[in-house]
């Protein structure tokens, strides 16, 4: 995969020591006119380097804005969050593009990706917005490419891919700029069973290879996978399970 | 972001949209073209006048009897009478007026008819002297001009325009024949160099004619020292101001003036002529400029109504952006050059589109069209600015997104 060499700095001192992810008594309110709704109700937990975490809660339960949350895609009306050792409370809409450029990889239900180009592009896409000379950018999504298995359909647009390789496309891309923490949505949710153990054994794999991943899902297959299950009902973790032996696979 | 991949990514876009992308350009693409076409217009009817009237001599002065603040209408014969042969003889004085180089006075007869054995010609006879030749900067293509000769003894000689000569003798060389004007016989000297037309009558269908002679066997009046024209040629073309002061208080001298209000005749120079013109076509030329400025608005409405269409609809792909490390700024920037790009398409098929009816139309209508770099240069910039300028409220909307409601959105 990609060499410490990257264009890459890494924005906290040294990830190894802390966690990837310290919530602190997280909350999050949403208000729409005079109603408020209390989405996250004080949420704490911590992830270490490495862990394959599945968070797990029917609709309504706050999951989305839990992962929304720790994506940076959102802030916290209160609590800390410390993402790599460092607080994202504090910054700045440019700051937190940044963050999950750098920090980050997506994949989501629905892919999200963009039809007009290729794979390879898609792939390079958190690439532009890190800078990364072309050459460069070609040479790293070709290597995420690679690793997803799809080195043959690189200069496919996402029209001409199935439903599981295009999701393979979009873990591609959020391995491309070697994030510390890989944060799938729903990944397996508009695929069928065979695409969906395509990207479940992927993320088996990246596990195992020491990549933090962290899936939500309301899928008990899909979060049988992962080695930890955080249950999450009315914006509280209700449960916080170290999987038995399907965990580690 | 590096410049390269923003430009790259607004042209995507458009490509992606082709058919969309195309009828936005074309609000732009019409009005440059207007905007090429209406400025070449305008140019080429300058360059046009300014041609005609430098070849009939640059640096001339014409006086003609009356004055149009208190006569109004001049130039009938018998109505003013106000020039002399004298007034000419008197401003070819070289120590009264040692700006003016050369003098032509000019007694002219509209409808005269010439005759060669059967053929029959009606033209303009014009009396004039020798210096005729060096004042309207004509040229003969064969024979001799009238000589001072001709004029002291009111000879029977006549000069003949190129389409004057061909109409009475076709093809044959007229110098050295007979014509008779107005039953008077008269003998060809010479032929004038083909020239062209000016705004008011054709240069090359005249008969010129000794002065002396104009005036005692062709008008013929009680009057018969009495000049239409007096053509007066300053020496160089920076001493026409000082020529147009000494001809003016010559004649006012002469003609007992005190006051500019009374004088009895008027100068005009060639210049004011093209300042009439241009004033005349730049009038047109703003009117048209302006109509093509509002297609150009018209246009960049249109831009702006499709990037905000584009907005709507790229709402996912806006989210994603920003969810893999799109800043506001970098999404702005996207949106601009896409709308800029637009811009400048529209601005470039509209200069084809412009210089190629530029190129083609002159063959169709008689006037000649300009094709102006700057013009062209400050057209593709107006285009790229509309598209700019028309993009940012759509580029601001596409930046304030917040990326989750962004990636919900269907």
């Amino acid at each position: 995969m990609v060499s410490t060499q990257t264009a890459f700095e890494p924005i906290t001192a040294d990830p190894q020591s802390s966690p990837v992810i310290q919530l602190h008594d997280i909350r999050k309110v949403y208000r729409t006119g005079s109603l408020e709704v209390e989405a996250l109700r004080g949420v704490s937990l911590t992830i270490e380097q490495g862990e394959y975490v599945a968070i797990m809660g029917p609709s309504g339960s706050g999951k989305s804005t839990l992962m929304h949350i720790l994506g940076c895609l959102d802030v916290p009306t209160s609590g800390t969050y410390l993402l790599g050792g460092e607080d994202v409370g504090g910054m700045d809409e440019i700051d937190l593009a940044e963050v999950r450029n750098r920090q980050i990889g997506f994949v989501f239900q629905q892919f999200n990706l963009l039809p007009s180009l290729t794979a390879v592009r898609n792939v390079e896409l958190p690439l532009t917005y890190a800078a990364v000379p072309r050459m460069r950018r070609r040479e790293l999504a070709q290597e995420a490419l690679a690793r997803v298995g799809l080195a043959e359909r690189m200069h496919h647009r996402p029209g001409e891919m199935s439903g599981g390789q295009q999701q393979r496309v979009a873990v591609a891309r959020a391995l491309a700029s070697d994030p510390q923490l890989l944060l799938a949505d729903e990944p397996t949710g508009n695929l069928d069973s065979t695409a969906s153990e395509e990207v479940l054994g992927l993320f088996d794999e990246l596990h195992q290879q020491g990549r933090t991943v962290v899936v939500i899902t309301h899928e008990a297959e899909v979060a049988e996978r992962a080695a930890r299950t955080i249950r999450v009902r009315d914006g509280h973790i209700v449960a916080d399970d170290v999987n038995s032996p399907g965990g580690l696979r | 972001m590096i410049w390269s991949d923003i430009l790259g990514n607004g042209w995507d876009a458009i490509r992606t949209h082709k058919l969309r992308s195309m009828l936005t350009a074309l609000g732009i693409l019409i009005g440059i073209a207007a905007v090429v076409l209406t400025v070449g217009f305008g140019q080429g009817a300058r360059q046009q006048v300014s041609k005609q009237l430098s070849a009939l001599g640059g640096n001339l002065l014409i006086i003609s009897p009356g004055s149009s603040t208190s006569n109004g209408v001049r130039g009938g014969f018998g109505s003013a009478q106000t020039l002399t042969s004298a007034d000419a003889t008197a401003l070819s004085s070289r120590t009264a007026a040692p700006d003016i180089g050369s003098v032509a006075p000019v007694l002219q007869s509209n409808s005269q008819s010439l005759v060669n054995g059967s053929t029959n010609w009606t033209t303009t006879v014009v009396g004039t002297d020798p210096s005729w030749l060096t004042v309207r900067g004509r040229s003969l293509s064969s024979g001799r001009f009238i000589s001072t000769d001709d004029e002291s003894k009111a000879a029977a000689v006549t000069v003949l325009a190129a389409d004057t000569a061909s109409e009475l003798f076709g093809p044959l060389n007229p110098v050295g024949q007979n014509v008779t004007i107005n039953g008077v016989p008269f003998q060809v000297v010479g032929v004038l160099t083909a020239t062209g037309s000016d705004s008011s009558q054709n240069l090359d269908d005249q008969a010129i004619v000794p002065l002396s002679t104009a005036q005692q066997r062709v008008v013929g009046g009680s009057n018969r020292t009495s000049v239409q024209n007096i053509y007066v040629k300053a020496t160089t073309d920076d001493r026409l101001s000082a020529a147009y002061q000494e001809a003016n208080s010559i004649l006012s001298y002469r003609h007992g003036i005190s006051s500019t209000s009374s004088a009895d005749f008027t100068i005009t120079t060639q210049q004011s002529v093209i300042n009439t013109t241009s004033s005349v076509d730049s009038t047109l030329t703003n009117l048209l400029i302006g109509i093509a400025a509002l297609s150009l608005i018209v246009g960049g409405i249109g831009v702006m109504n499709i990037m905000l269409v584009s907005v709507k609809e790229r709402t996912r792909e806006i989210g994603l952006r920003k969810a893999v490390g799109g800043t506001p700024a970098t999404i702005r920037k996207q949106f601009l050059a896409e709308a800029s790009m637009l811009g400048l398409s529209g601005g470039l098929l509209g200069v084809v589109l412009g210089v190629g009816a530029a190129l083609i139309l002159p063959h169709l209508i008689s006037s000649p069209i300009a094709i102006s770099v700057p013009w062209i240069l400050i057209a593709i910039a107006t285009a790229i600015v509309i598209g700019i300028g028309f993009g940012v409220y759509p580029a601001a909307r596409a930046a304030r997104l917040s990326p989750i409601d962004a990636l919900r959105s269907e």
